[in-house]
């Protein structure tokens, strides 16, 4: 049996840690190493955009030193993530070169929903604790420092994913500005977190029952973890009150005792609580569990999958679909109508494989757009194209990088609007070629999908293509008049033809 | 239950914290440094063993007073008069100490004039007690001698109204000297020259009458003085000691405010002070009162000796050849059963734990583990802390051979460990070059724990490798020093290796720990927890037992749980070597509770701990005492020992420690110590027992091999 150790670093806004995993099949990750070191990057980032030099020295002298663990290691592989720390300088890029001078490490910048989607990665990794709790209705509670993210499960898959900026770090900033007194510390987090959940609550969850809440932070998760040991059980709401009795009546130095962390993390701990328990109230969930996991963990877990080693037990895939679906209903999309567009763009997709070489992930950013191909009618239906760009830029989806997102909504863009070829373009970021070049070819296929559609009456059949030589021959069954579509065909074919050097051809296979 | 509630109203009147029902550490400790001169004195031990004893005493006393007494002299300097676990200030302290030291002394020298002095006699040894005794041709040979090899290494110094009072180097012995000035001056002056340490301080004279002749060395001088100050005439001449207050670190057993208090009053503190003088008795008057105002020393600390100065010259003595049959017959350490020569230890390790009993079983495993690990193609990296090895450790050289074959070594040296500063740095630095990651200790923390990790891939995936132990990882002292180890692969504890040497770097505390309890954060909370759980046996009615052993007890925090755990009805058997503030046979607080103390050939080192958890038992051992250091303000590490046979194994050297008649003394009532009482029992030699069932064991493996295998096993070429 083949053994695989990987190491995956997370470069955190109060934190820098490395685990280190063994990975072997039946989706089985070992962690042999775990090391942190409190390194607050953080306060510099957030408060002037740039990191303090000290700190980025501290960073680089602790990455050679995981670099010299990978070595001792003999690892297979390594991811390096940074998060909002990193994210948020204004300098970054130059961040990331310092940093790969000066340690040999690459580090790659996670947006906000690609840690959150690896933060649900790493409780997916729990395995079967993980599923059998999603059967109920769930939400996952991500608290970081500077924001916490909540996620809603149905029917063990992912409905909708909202960023909220209460973070633990920023709420503690706000209270240390604000000089709170201990004893009024609880109230002031309330009314701090109050307004935007009950926002929160009108539009997201509303009547939603959730029955149980998984946390995924760094502040009460060790207290959930030692005080239940490894096997994840789960706590109730009494567990929690007991722990935010302590914390109320005991003394900063007294609490670190008893809960056995660093007097520092003690006010982090308290307000991590609150914030747990106002949510668990709000959602009216009576159970939570606290399985202990860190991004580190969905890095390794994403890991495995990308080398094949890991099969997928859960189909990350359908949650961004039926997140997707989520915000097209919100903007009155038709499902009916995205379901058939998502098809005919798909069949034709799959039959171009050999021509637009572009593989599994690209067929989902086509079906992404697909699902959101016309959701900014909600604004207007005059500027669909840029509308719809707009929705979905300001849109998070979960487990979709920024770059990937910006390809979703460019596709949906240019499928209303004339593409913008790279050439033309001197004022705009620089996209690199193969985004580029993705782009255009899945805008091709979504245009000539949709044509297929124009009048929205699903007209066309168990459609089928076939490349032939240098033609794509399409068919269809219908028994309706499609004037319409056949001459918008024509038309879209142009730009297909443009970007494959393949003529599409349709053909009616008509049912008397 | 009724006793139960009796006992429960009784203990909530008692105080066990109060300072009555503790021993102050410093006078325990001197009754320990008496039950190895008790050891000098038994007539049943070999004679050369005796004189090691007493030398060993003596040397004890010498470390005693530059760490204990200094830092009592800095409190009292520094005005700090908090008061100890007893309830003594530090002058309480000095004053009660100086007298029991003056009783130690005396008794020390009359071992060494009534017992030693005339059995060594008996046996063919003449020392001569003064130059004055040889006989012209040993007078002669003596000349010969010096002006051939001590002549030209000694440094005469004169003291007059142009040359200050010389430096007289701590522990140095010297001879004093009061000198009138051939031109005719009136006055006397005082001239001295130190003794010099690098000449064996006994020489052996051409035999006479059968018998073998030993001169001390500041005989030879004394008696040639005249030669090293021409212009002199020497008025009379006698060797002197002294000790300074020369420790210029903290030592890390006082408070932290202590230490604040001297830091705010530094000038007070008198860096070199003179706190003992030792001379010799009959001393001219003059000289002694010249001596006493230049060294401004008081009365108190003044030492007459009636014999030579420095008893730890007797461990010289003891190093004549020609007296094997006069000392204990050398043993052996037997190998390991599990570990026949030349096994792979990963192999081996693999079928299960292993525990180590040293120095009854070799210490070779321990070297071979750290060699084994250099050599091996699938090990990836070695972390071990180390606190104090031996001069040319071949440990360091198997450490040195991995970092240089790509392992990643990773070493922790503890720096602070007394006295032993600059021999580490030598080699911490050669490690360094040889490309081992070298961590200087930590900032405020002395790294006491002694642990190894060797972190191997497998087939199977990362297997890790622990050695756990309770004494150093010193191959010279594993000889002499009784202690524990354990070899195991078990998953919790190669974890909870890995996060020890993560913390060692620096790195944050893991989640939790699966095995392993850490001082200073968690041990003595562990400890704690340990003790009380049986006393809530006790109090159900449950059966409730703690069987300890350690070097010394003198943590208030425990020793009070172990009296109200007493108190419940938890009976306690302790076995500590050393010092012990516990009081034994106090009413209602302490009835529970022996204590006795293994003095013996081999120092009395491991730490075992024994708590019977409901007839649950859970055995541990460690590299902590029950001392506030050990618990506070060092790292430390607690391991349990789980597999049932070797579990079985410890208890067994508990319970015949405590079976011992020959040399366990037993704690009484009123403080002191006395040998266990032989009526009606038979003879039980704890160190003894270990060394025949060692023995036995190891022939027997080795017999096993052979019968089963029916192969011979060929002697591999042993490194030791």
């Amino acid at each position: 049996m083949s053994v695989k150790t990987f190491a995956a670093i997370d470069v955190g806004s109060y934190e820098t840690s490395m685990k280190i995993y063994e990975l072997s099949g039946k989706n089985t990750m070992r962690e042999i190493d775990h090391v942190s070191r409190r390194l607050d990057l953080g306060t510099s980032t957030y408060a002037t955009g740039k990191i303090n030099p000290d700190k980025l020295d501290e960073l680089c002298r602790t990455l050679r030193e995981f670099s010299g663990m990978m070595k001792s290691y003999k690892v297979d592989g390594y991811k390096l993530y940074g998060t909002s720390a990193i994210r948020e300088t204004n300098n970054t890029t130059i961040v990331l070169d310092q940093i790969a001078q000066r340690t040999g490490l690459d580090m790659v910048v996670l947006s906000n929903s690609e840690q959150r989607f690896l933060d649900y990665k790493s409780i997916a990794s729990k395995g079967e604790s993980f599923r059998r709790i999603i059967e109920e209705k769930t939400a996952i509670v991500d608290i970081g420092g500077g924001s916490i993210q909540l996620s809603l499960f149905d029917n063990d898959t992912l409905v909708s994913t909202q960023n909220l900026r209460l973070g633990v770090l920023r709420i503690q900033e706000l209270i240390s500005q604000m000089k709170v007194s201990a004893a009024k510390m609880e109230h002031t987090v309330d009314e701090m977190v109050s307004a935007q959940l009950a926002a929160y609550k009108k539009l997201y969850l509303k009547e939603r029952e959730i029955q149980n809440i998984i946390i995924v932070d760094d502040y009460i998760s060790p207290w959930a973890v030692k005080r239940i040991g490894k096997q994840s059980e789960i706590l109730n709401a009494s567990d929690f009150d007991e722990l935010l009795n302590l914390l109320r009546s005991k003394s900063t130095m007294e609490s670190a005792k008893a809960l056995d962390v660093a007097e520092e993390r003690v006010p982090l701990v308290y307000i991590s609580a609150v914030l747990t328990r106002r949510i668990a109230e709000l959602m009216g969930a009576v159970k939570i569990w606290a399985p202990g996991v860190t991004l580190c963990d969905g890095i390794a877990y994403e890991y495995g999958e990308s080398i094949k080693m890991f099969r997928e037990e859960h189909d990350f895939e359908r949650d961004i679909l039926a997140c997707a679906m989520n915000i097209s209903k919100r903007y009155m999309g038709s499902r009916k109508r995205a379901k058939t567009l998502e098809e005919i763009a798909t069949t034709i997709y799959d039959s171009m494989k050999k021509v637009h070489g572009l593989g599994k992930r690209e067929r989902l950013y086509l079906c992404l757009a697909a699902i959101l191909h016309d959701c900014g009618k909600y604004i207007s239906l005059m500027n669909i194209g840029e509308t719809s760009y707009d929705i979905i830029m300001a849109t998070e989806i979960i487990g979709l990088s920024h770059r990937e997102r910006e390809m979703v909504a460019s596709i949906v863009r240019f499928n209303h609007s004339d593409f913008t070829y790279k050439e033309r373009v001197s004022n705009r970021r620089e996209t690199d070629q193969d985004t580029y070049l993705t782009v255009a070819k899945l805008t091709a296929i979504l245009r000539l999908a949709s044509s297929l559609d124009h009048s929205h009456k699903q007209k066309f059949k168990d459609l089928k293509a076939v490349l032939r030589d240098n033609e794509l021959h399409l068919s269809a069954e219908t028994t309706e008049d499609t004037t319409l579509e056949l001459s918008y065909f024509a038309t879209k074919a142009a730009f297909f033809q443009e970007v494959f050097s393949v003529t599409p051809v349709m053909k009616q296979r008509k049912q008397f | 239950m009724k006793e139960n509630s009796k006992a429960a109203v009784r203990t909530a009147k008692i105080k066990f914290t109060d300072p009555e029902y503790y021993t102050n550490r410093e006078l325990s400790w001197l009754l320990f440094d008496h039950r190895v001169l008790a050891e000098a004195r038994d007539k049943n031990i070999p004679l050369f063993e005796r004189l090691k004893f007493l030398s060993i005493t003596a040397s004890n006393l010498d470390e005693f007073f530059m760490v204990r007494v200094a830092s009592l002299k800095d409190m009292v300097n520094a005005g700090y008069d908090k008061k100890d676990i007893a309830g003594m200030t530090p002058k309480e302290q000095l004053e009660a100490l100086s007298k029991a030291i003056h009783e130690l002394v005396d008794l020390q020298y009359s071992t060494y004039n009534r017992s030693l002095f005339p059995a060594l006699a008996q046996n063919g040894v003449t020392v001569i007690k003064s130059h004055e005794q040889l006989t012209k041709e040993e007078g002669a040979f003596i000349d010969r001698y010096f002006e051939e090899n001590v002549y030209p290494v000694l440094t005469p110094m004169a003291v007059d109204s142009s040359r200050p009072f010389p430096l007289i180097r701590n522990k140095t012995l010297n001879i004093g000297a009061m000198v009138r000035g051939k031109n005719g001056d009136e006055d006397l002056e005082f001239a001295t020259v130190q003794v010099p340490g690098v000449l064996n301080r006994i020489v052996e004279l051409p035999k006479r009458d059968n018998m073998r002749r030993i001169i001390f060395l500041e005989e030879i001088i004394e008696r040639n003085i005249h030669k090293l100050f021409l212009n002199y005439d020497i008025v009379s001449a006698h060797p002197f000691r002294i000790m300074r207050n020369a420790d210029l670190t903290i030592e890390e057993d006082e408070a932290a405010d202590l230490l604040k208090e001297i830091e705010k009053q530094i000038k007070k503190r008198q860096w070199g002070e003179a706190i003992r003088l030792e001379v010799e008795s009959g001393i001219d008057k003059r000289l002694l009162k010249f001596l006493k105002k230049e060294l401004n020393i008081e009365e108190e600390n003044i030492y007459t000796i009636d014999g030579p100065l420095d008893l730890t010259v007797l461990m010289k003595l003891y190093g004549l050849d020609g007296f094997e049959h006069l000392k204990e017959p050398k043993y052996i350490p037997q190998a390991v059963p599990q570990l026949p020569a030349g096994c792979n230890l990963f192999d081996a390790i693999r079928k299960g734990d292993i525990l180590l009993h040293h120095p009854y079983q070799t210490f070779t495993p321990v070297v071979d583990f750290i060699r084994q690990a250099a050599v091996d193609p699938q090990v990836l990296a070695i972390k071990q802390t180390l606190y104090r090895v031996s001069g040319n450790s071949p440990i360091i050289a198997a450490l040195a051979q991995a970092a240089e074959n790509g392992k990643q070594v990773t070493v922790l040296v503890e720096l602070k460990a007394r006295f032993d500063e600059e021999n580490n740095i030598v080699w911490a630095r050669m490690l360094e070059k040889a490309g081992c990651h070298v961590i200087y200790g930590l900032v405020g923390l002395k790294t006491h724990s002694k642990i190894t990790l060797v972190v191997r891939r497998e087939e199977e995936g990362i297997r890790r490798y622990v050695h756990l132990g309770t004494g150093n990882y010193n191959d010279a002292t594993a000889k002499l020093y009784t202690d524990m180890g354990l070899l195991t692969c078990s998953e919790p504890v190669g974890e909870d290796a890995t996060a020890v040497f993560n913390m060692l770097s620096g790195y944050s505390e893991p989640l939790f720990w699966n095995k392993l309890a850490l001082a200073p954060l968690w041990l003595k909370d562990k400890f704690l927890y340990l003790i009380k759980r049986e006393q809530k046996y006790a109090q159900e009615g449950h059966s409730a037992r703690i069987i300890a052993k350690m070097n010394s007890l003198c943590d208030r925090d425990i020793i009070a749980a172990l009296y109200e755990a007493s108190a419940a009805g938890v009976k306690i058997d302790l076995i500590v070597r050393g010092i012990c503030c516990l009081k034994t046979g106090i009413p209602g607080v302490s009835e529970n509770i022996t204590v006795r103390s293994i003095v013996g050939n081999f120092l009395e080192h491991s730490r075992i701990f024994y708590f019977d958890n409901d007839e649950h038992p859970e055995i541990y051992c460690g590299s902590a005492d029950w001392m506030p250091r050990n618990l506070e303000r060092r790292v430390e590490i607690l391991f349990p020992v789980e597999e049932p046979a070797l579990k079985e194994e410890l208890l067994h050297i508990l319970n015949v420690q405590l079976a011992d008649t020959v040399k366990a003394s037993v704690l009484q009532p009123d403080g002191s110590y006395a040998k266990v009482s032989r009526r009606g029992r038979k003879a039980v030699n704890a160190q003894e027992q270990f060394a025949k069932e060692a023995k036995e064991a190891a022939k027997a493996a080795l017999a096993e091999t052979v019968a089963t295998k029916r192969t011979f096993t060929p002697a591999e070429h042993q490194r030791d």
